[in-house]
């Protein structure tokens, strides 16, 4: 058996147990939003760690997601499944509108692009209050239930989530090693020498793009079912910016990575709330230190320091 | 401007009236030329002359201003890059483009992007018939890395091989787009003697192949042994198409790239 395949069962098995044996609900609850983090940090991955397409505006897509399956299961009263089919369409819709034009651009020029796209997102969410609920949130979204299963809080919903991100996992990884990874890496690397040999550089980020929204769609419909509350703020510019944080302080371009930044990210403010009002400043002050101390992320990071340490010792 | 024979059957490229404005400067100032099948043309001219603007051309990088671009047959004037790369044009450049973070096999792997059919769902998927298109493909590669030399540079960086090992990985990279048509820009600057004579067989061995090659040289000697043409470019025009020899026994073409000191050595 070869060593990633190690590693992935080993991920997994740590994931079942954990589910097993942690009874305490908020602890269940930590890790369950670690697991939708690490969707979101997934699918930003894929544009900004392989393409190396910055996205400021990611927030965007995972709102849709919630609010597609809050509006369509909750108002509606439509099959919240039916609701994920529906919503990560819509997402992906809006990729491909938003991008088209979008990712024509590069570097800063991108970053201003999707920041402003989804400025636009969150004021839509806030305005169009007969849809959304506005600034007070939207209330009434039903549970999820499969068969005689229902999804509530706790055990049953930490291994949903947790069993799509290792789906997702699957689908990246999958993805990465084949001729659109290689592209992707070619593009990152030198675009013009990519594009001289025949990858059509837009319409591979462009898909990329769209993939990563699909992705955070599903994300936001997982949210969305799980606080069964959502408003407008949790879908905004912090948002977005925290999922950059998380794909930069875990390590670009690594699947793993995307998880330890996820980790990071959800624990952070747990941990700090002993900080009370300070809790920000220290939170950045955290972030600001990792990025000096391992710019490539700490998953890289962290490994290169284990292995010069194994070799002094 | 003599050599070109309109009636020719077997251009496998030909170029009428490129014309090509940047600002006030003429880049390219109604040129026309064409390409033999199965040969060699060298592409030479004094620095700003038009030689990298004429690749980007037929590359597909940038688009004339007036004229029209024929290859094998059909029109490629308003075709983009990658449907150019799928029509049979492959490039290198002059300063060496290779992915740095990526093994010389990866790289050339990317070169066979167009030919592979597999795409998005397909990579997820994974069918027999994906795999089976994955291994042929790295069959293919470790055979033109064996072609052109570099086989035992298979798995190293791309970016820690030597500059000229780094060359020729680009001609392989190329190579792996099965092209019918190769555009070698300034392929042995930096080179030394030794690999500059390597590059000059490995130009033959390609043509040998049946592949159509231009190259940018400013390296003479390597031109005139390889090159069965040489298309002489000055401040944008084509002022000379003709043979290695008659083009050292013209005057103009002189007169144009080594200036007027060259007649004072004679």
């Amino acid at each position: 058996m070869d060593k990633e395949r190690v590693h992935n069962l080993l991920f997994v098995g740590v994931v079942v147990v954990t589910g097993v044996v942690v009874e305490n609900t908020y602890l269940l609850q930590v890790m369950t939003f670690i697991g939708i983090n690490t969707l979101l940090a997934l699918g930003l991955n894929m544009l900004m760690g392989y393409a190396g397409q910055v996205s400021l505006g990611h927030g965007a897509f995972y709102g849709i997601g919630a609010y597609a399956t809050a509006y369509l299961s909750g108002t509606l009263g439509i099959s919240p499944w039916l609701a994920l089919v529906c919503a990560i369409f819509l997402a992906v819709g809006v990729a491909f509108v938003v991008g088209r034009p979008t990712l024509k651009l590069s570097g800063y020029y991108l970053g201003m692009g999707t920041l402003g796209f989804g400025m636009i997102v969150h004021i839509l969410f806030r305005e169009a209050g007969s849809i959304t609920g506005g600034a007070s949130g939207f209330v009434g979204i039903p549970m999820l239930t499969l068969g005689p299963l229902l999804f509530e809080g706790g055990q049953s919903y930490f291994y949903l989530v947790w069993a799509v991100v290792f789906g997702a996992i699957f689908l990246c990884r999958r993805i990465l090693d084949s001729k659109t990874g290689r592209a992707l890496a070619a593009i990152h690397g030198r675009e013009n020498a990519a594009v001289a040999l025949g990858v059509d550089a837009h319409s591979l980020k462009l898909t990329v793009f769209m993939f990563s929204a699909a992705l955070g769609a599903v994300a936001g419909f997982l949210y969305a079912h799980f606080v069964l509350f959502i408003s407008p703020d949790s879908f905004g510019f912090m948002a977005s910016v925290k999922m950059v944080t998380m794909v930069v302080i875990g390590g670009m371009a690594s699947v793993w990575g995307a998880l330890i930044g996820a980790v990071v990210i959800t624990l952070l403010p747990e941990v700090l709330h002993g900080f009370a009002d300070h809790e920000m400043i220290v939170f950045g002050l955290i972030l600001m230190g990792v990025m000096i101390v391992m710019p490539q992320g700490l998953t890289k990071g962290v490994m290169e320091r284990y292995a010069r340490y194994k070799k002094r010792a | 401007m003599h050599g070109i024979r309109k009636e020719h059957e077997n251009l496998l490229l030909q170029v009428t009236g490129l014309t090509k404005q940047f600002g006030g400067v003429r880049a390219q100032d109604n040129v026309s030329f064409g390409v033999e099948q199965g040969s060699v043309l060298g592409l030479i001219g004094p620095n700003g002359a038009g030689k990298t603007t004429l690749f980007n051309m037929i590359t597909g990088v940038c688009v004339p201003d007036k004229g029209e671009i024929l290859f094998d047959g059909r029109s490629i004037t308003s075709l983009p890059v990658h449907k150019r790369v799928t029509a049979g044009i492959a490039r290198t450049f002059q300063n060496v483009e290779l992915f740095p973070g990526m093994t010389v096999l990866e790289n050339v792997l990317v070169g066979m992007h167009v030919r592979l059919k597999s795409g998005f769902w397909g990579a997820v998927i994974r069918s027999p018939r994906v795999v089976k298109e994955e291994q042929q493909a790295r069959k293919k590669a470790l055979a033109i890395l064996e072609f052109t030399g570099l086989l035992s540079y298979a798995d190293r960086l791309a970016c820690d091989l030597p500059v000229g090992r780094q060359k020729t990985a680009e001609i392989a990279r190329a190579l792996a787009t099965d092209p019918k048509l190769i555009l070698l820009d300034e392929p042995a600057a930096g080179l030394n003697r030794i690999e500059s004579m390597a590059l000059g067989e490995l130009i033959c061995k390609i043509k040998a192949r049946g592949i159509t090659l231009m190259l940018v040289e400013h390296d003479m000697g390597l031109a005139m042994e390889v090159c069965d043409k040489i298309l002489v470019l000055d401040r944008g025009e084509a002022i000379a198409l003709a043979t290695p020899q008659q083009i050292t026994n013209d005057q103009k073409v002189m007169d144009a790239y080594l200036g007027e000191e060259f007649q004072c050595l004679n």
